[in-house]
């Protein structure tokens, strides 16, 4: 059996018609809603071959709720016409009917009545002429009765202005007969069960075919964070070239760590209250280690190892001012020192990513806080060549393939350059990391031999998930 | 980095030929420069306050050249034309000569009072000297650029400049109280005390960043010359009677400051730039500085050192293989005088007083690599031969997380740092019980402190997304900082994992589920024993009553669990029960 008794119907009526039919006219024979006709098209449309349906929409003017009572009771103004007795009618009065307001400047402007101001009590209202005739009354009741298309294109206009009359686009299914028409036809089933397998009954029965252009229900499952994912494919990389990661678990690190060990001077302007988060609590590093501390004053104020230094009053105090680490460099200065307190030396390849923070206020391109990428190799005679080769193979893991160097200046490293690739579609070049060899007034105070080079790049995580 | 701005057609007309924008980009490039924009006056001022306010301005195009931070030399026109004139070899580097006067010596006085205010100055003339329209104001430009940057916005050094005509020497530099010193400042018709002042220029938005530095001291810095003329209240202002215009033809310069070397080079560049224009070209005009001890110093130093370098450590720190006398010819291009002595090996470099920044042989090697071209070097690996290791407990964290999303939650990237409130009111706790670390100068109450718990983030998150359908699931595994006097800083980073859900129900057994999978993942088994892990009824103010448990594992309690307090959830202007899960991961390392 079809679904349902207006689908039955349907069939019947098609299997009698010649031709074809029309949904709405179906619905008005069958007295029922179109909505319902609609329905059955649809459902026996998913049978398959039943019937063929051609969506038609046609257009149809229809009174509103306001052109439906004007049409029975008379327009506004031919309302306030009739309810004005020869002797008039005080227009305060007039104006408390319900048509009064509209109605009243309507038959003014047809002059079918007139206000005597002169009058004792107040503006009065008289009638001009004697009779008239309600046109708008008339058309409206030309589009009741279906003839809408006997009026002029202006009429019909100027009643829609008036919100009396609304068009509305009627959608209507031509239904004639398809390939595979029956007027008695089986259910098909939704899908496979259980039951159809074990008895079989599944050989017999028809199956709804699948809508293929419908989406597929999304797996319910929980996500990474798109940034840390990054994160995991520059793990990848470095681990891959075979560099080991660095402990990078304290946020806090004092400003000996963070800027005295990598030579950045004292008065430095990374080193201002505007770029830097200090601490309160606890304001101060509580332990140094205080021998290299004392080669790191002395290189910064005096000079040695071939440097002429800064040559300025180097202050403890300032050094033990705890902050947050501008750069995740502190703790490669800790893995470096470490690094040289064990003899003989052996070279080292080390990596960090983490959290690093700036005294910004949050803004579309500023964060107070982001993630900081940075590799070091430690070893004899490593050159500039070096460098770029490294980033030549860790750019090439990325998927970036050309690159360009730039002469650049960096507190801690000389030579310094900014890394530039070139980007296809700003098509211009654009720096994607900055990079150098630690200067030696770093490494030497730190106890590295002589002959150890480091190299060192970094670059920002966030970088590389934003368009730039 | 500063950035100098300079005419196009002036630099091209010094530079004696013509680029494109992309040549002259291109050459900037190679040297460690950066073409940052190409615009004008008239572009700058239309930006910024509107075409309307443009209108009349000049349209001459200007270049703004982005300047490394240790290259004073290159901050006006002036030395920017010379550093690439000798990069191109179209000139030698000229020789900057000190040289005594005619008449008497220039000298200033420095008095003992200084010493606990400003207590350094230096000095120098500009004789004869000759200033256009243009050159005029570059002088004062790169005395700003100069001011902004080595000078630390003049708290290090300031600079004063005068008409030495207008003025009679010896001149002394001193201190006074403020109300003692009276006069005519700068682009003033009247005079007014240094008191006056302070206060007049709190809203001078040039000048008011300035008057830090000396605003709460009892004595303020002041130059007197012979007949009691105020010559400048450094770091403040000159004075008007000294000011020096177009038509100036000897100019006296005075730095003072509270760091000495800085104050000698920041002389050096002043002088050695537009000693250009002198009559006697590139010689200054010695001054003495006496200073209280009764010793008496002769400025500008403008020293000349000499370093040697062995050619074959240039070529080993660079990987090149030139030979000396290229490198020596590289070097000479990069403003830095040099020969090939000795055993034909070592090259001996002649530092000018312009280079400040050479301070170590890596800055000479870096000199020599800029002019052999970066891109022109070979790229090579390097044979060091290593095993990676990745850190215990981020390997850790990345093991965790991949199933912690595989069960259903997703990940959350939330800041470290926060307010006091999210910490402590919003769960509860008094902000002391949290043993946070606080920051002394956040600039919004977002960074108060660094977190001691994941959880306000999470819930902060899950504000952020109230409109995704339910229930929502989240979790993160980051480090948390607590006060800790056994740590070298007084701090400690700890590897949180926290999860929350978020339903119409609470859900405590799905979170439940989530710890029970989580010890699954990490081979803990369920047991009271050493072994094993446990949770056990607990309270908690961020917790609903009775709703609360403590989590036990290896022997110690690693944290919590349960259904959050209504208050809570209020708080974080959530309107769905929710439970939670915070835990510490490290004693699983």
């Amino acid at each position: 059996m079809a679904d349902g008794p207006v689908a039955e119907l349907l069939l019947r009526r098609l299997e009698a018609a010649d031709g074809g039919l029309d949904s709405a006219e179906l619905a008005a024979e069958l007295g029922v809603e179109h909505q319902a006709v609609v329905g059955a098209v649809k459902s026996l449309q998913t049978l398959g071959e039943v019937i063929e349906a051609e969506l038609r929409s046609t257009k149809r003017w229809e009174l509103t709720a306001e052109g439906e009572e004007i049409a029975r009771e008379g327009s506004h103004e031919a309302r306030v016409f009739r309810s004005i007795p020869p002797e008039g009618l005080a227009q305060s009065e007039l104006m408390r009917l319900p048509s009064g307001k509209v109605g009243f400047s309507k038959a003014m402007s047809n002059k079918w009545i007139r206000v005597d101001k002169s009058a004792a009590d107040g503006p009065r209202v008289f009638r001009v002429v004697d009779s008239m005739e309600d046109e708008v009354q008339g058309r409206l009741q030309l589009v009741r009765g279906g003839q809408a298309e006997k009026l002029g294109e202006k009429e019909r206009s100027e009643l829609r202005k008036r919100k009396l009359l609304t068009e509305v686009t009627l959608k209507t299914y031509w239904v004639s007969k398809g390939s595979a028409f029956s007027t008695s036809i089986s259910k098909q089933e939704a899908e496979l069960s259980p039951e159809m397998i074990s008895s079989g009954s599944w050989r017999d029965r028809p199956f709804k075919p699948y809508n293929f252009l419908a989406r597929g229900v999304l797996p319910d499952s929980g996500h990474l964070h798109p940034l840390l994912k990054v994160r995991s494919q520059f793990r990848q990389i470095f681990l891959e070239m075979g560099f080991t990661e660095m402990p990078t678990d304290n946020f806090i690190e004092s400003s000996f760590w963070n800027f005295d060990a990598l030579f950045q001077p004292q008065q430095h302007p990374a080193r201002d209250q505007h770029d830097t988060f200090f601490l309160r609590d606890p304001a101060e590093a509580l332990q140094l280690p205080m021998d290299y501390v004392q080669r790191v004053k002395r290189i910064h104020s005096q000079g040695g190892y071939g440097s002429q230094g800064y040559k300025y009053n180097w202050k403890l105090d300032e050094a033990r001012k705890n902050l947050l680490r501008t750069h995740t460099t502190s703790a490669s200065a800790r893995a470096l020192y470490r690094l040289a307190q064990k003899k003989p030396f052996t070279p080292a390849k080390y990596f960090s990513i983490d959290r690093v923070f700036r005294n910004e206020t949050l803004d579309a391109t500023h964060l107070a806080e982001f993630h900081q990428i940075e590799g070091v190799v430690a070893d004899h005679g490593l050159t500039l060549g070096h460098l770029m080769g490294v980033l030549r193979e860790f750019f090439t893991k990325l998927g970036i393939t050309q690159l360009r160097f730039k002469p650049a200046y960096n507190p801690y490293t000389e030579p310094s350059m900014e890394v530039f690739s070139y980007h296809q579609g700003l098509k211009k070049w654009v720096e994607v990391g900055n990079s150098g060899v630690f200067r030696p007034e770093m490494l030497l105070p730190m106890g590295l031999p002589e002959n150890v080079s480091v190299i060192a790049w970094g670059l920002s995580l966030e970088r590389w998930t934003r368009p730039t | 980095m500063p950035t100098v701005s300079v005419k196009r057609d002036l630099l091209f007309q010094a530079l004696g030929r013509t680029y494109t924008d992309e040549e002259f980009d291109e050459l900037c490039f190679e040297f460690g420069l950066e073409l940052d924009e190409i615009t004008s006056e008239k572009e700058i001022i239309s930006k910024e306050q509107g075409n309307l306010k443009a209108e009349g301005a000049s349209d001459v195009v200007l270049y703004k050249i982005d300047v490394p931070a240790n290259r004073y030399d290159l901050l006006c026109l002036e030395g920017l034309v010379r550093g690439l004139q000798v990069f191109k070899e179209r000139i030698k580097a000229p020789v900057y000569k000190r040289v005594m006067p005619n008449g008497e010596i220039q000298k200033l006085i420095v008095t003992e009072e200084t010493a606990k205010i400003r207590p350094f100055a230096v000095a120098a003339v500009l004789r004869n000297i000759k200033f256009t329209k243009d050159r005029y104001d570059s002088f004062i430009e790169l005395q700003e650029k100069l001011h902004q940057n080595i000078c630390r916005k003049r708290a290090l050094v300031a600079i004063g400049t005068h008409d030495l005509d207008t003025l009679s020497g010896p001149f002394t530099y001193t201190v006074k109280r403020p109300s003692d010193i009276k006069f005519k400042p700068l682009n003033k018709t009247k005079e007014y005390t240094a008191c006056e002042l302070m206060k007049i220029y709190k809203t001078d938005n040039h000048l008011k960043h300035y008057l830090h530095i000396i605003e709460n001291k009892t004595l303020y810095p002041v130059i007197y010359d012979s007949n009691g003329v105020i010559l400048s209240m450094p770091p403040v202002i000159n004075g008007e009677h000294s000011r020096i215009t177009v038509n100036t033809r000897n100019v006296f310069i005075e730095c003072t400051g509270t760091d000495f070397t800085k104050a000698k080079i920041v002389l050096d560049v002043i002088v050695t730039m537009f000693s250009e224009y002198c009559e006697n070209q590139f010689t200054v005009e010695a001054a003495d500085v006496v200073f209280p001890n009764g010793k008496s110093y002769t400025f500008p130093e403008l020293a000349y050192r000499k370093e040697i370098v062995r050619a074959d450590l240039i070529n080993k720190k660079v990987g090149i293989r030139e030979t000396p006398e290229n490198l020596a010819k590289l070097l000479t291009r990069m403003y830095l005088k040099s020969e090939v002595i000795g055993d034909g090996n070592q090259i001996e470099i002649e530092i000018p007083p312009t280079r400040a920044d050479i301070i170590h042989a890596c800055d000479i090697v870096e000199d020599a690599a800029i002019a052999y071209g970066y891109n022109n070097i070979q790229m090579t690996l390097p044979k060091t031969y290593t095993i990676a290791n990745q850190f215990p407990l981020n390997k850790l964290t990345e093991l965790l997380r991949h199933d912690l999303a595989a069960a259903g939650f997703t990940e959350a990237l939330t800041f470290a740092l926060c307010s006091k409130e999210d910490i402590a009111d919003k769960l509860g706790l008094d902000i002391s019980a949290t043993k946070a670390v606080h920051i002394s100068n956040p600039k919004t109450a977002e960074f108060q402190v660094a977190r001691t718990t994941l959880l306000p983030g999470l819930l902060k998150t899950l504000a952020a997304n109230r409109k995704m359908p339910l229930p929502l699931k989240l979790f993160e595994i980051s480090d948390i900082v607590i006060k800790d006097s056994s740590r070298d800083v007084g701090a400690k980073n700890y590897r949180h994992l926290c999860a929350v859900y978020y339903n119409k129900n609470p859900g405590f057994e799905i979170i439940h589920g989530l710890l029970d999978r989580i010890m699954q993942l990490l081979n803990v088994p369920p047991g009271e024993d050493k072994g094993g892990y446990v949770i056990k009824a607990s309270e908690g103010p961020a917790f609903f009553p009775g709703r609360c448990a403590e989590i036990f594992a290896k022997g110690q309690s690693i944290g919590k669990l349960g259904v959050l307090h209504p208050d809570v959830i209020t708080k974080f202007e959530l309107t769905m029960p929710c439970s939670s899960l915070e835990i510490n991961v490290e004693p699983f390392l």
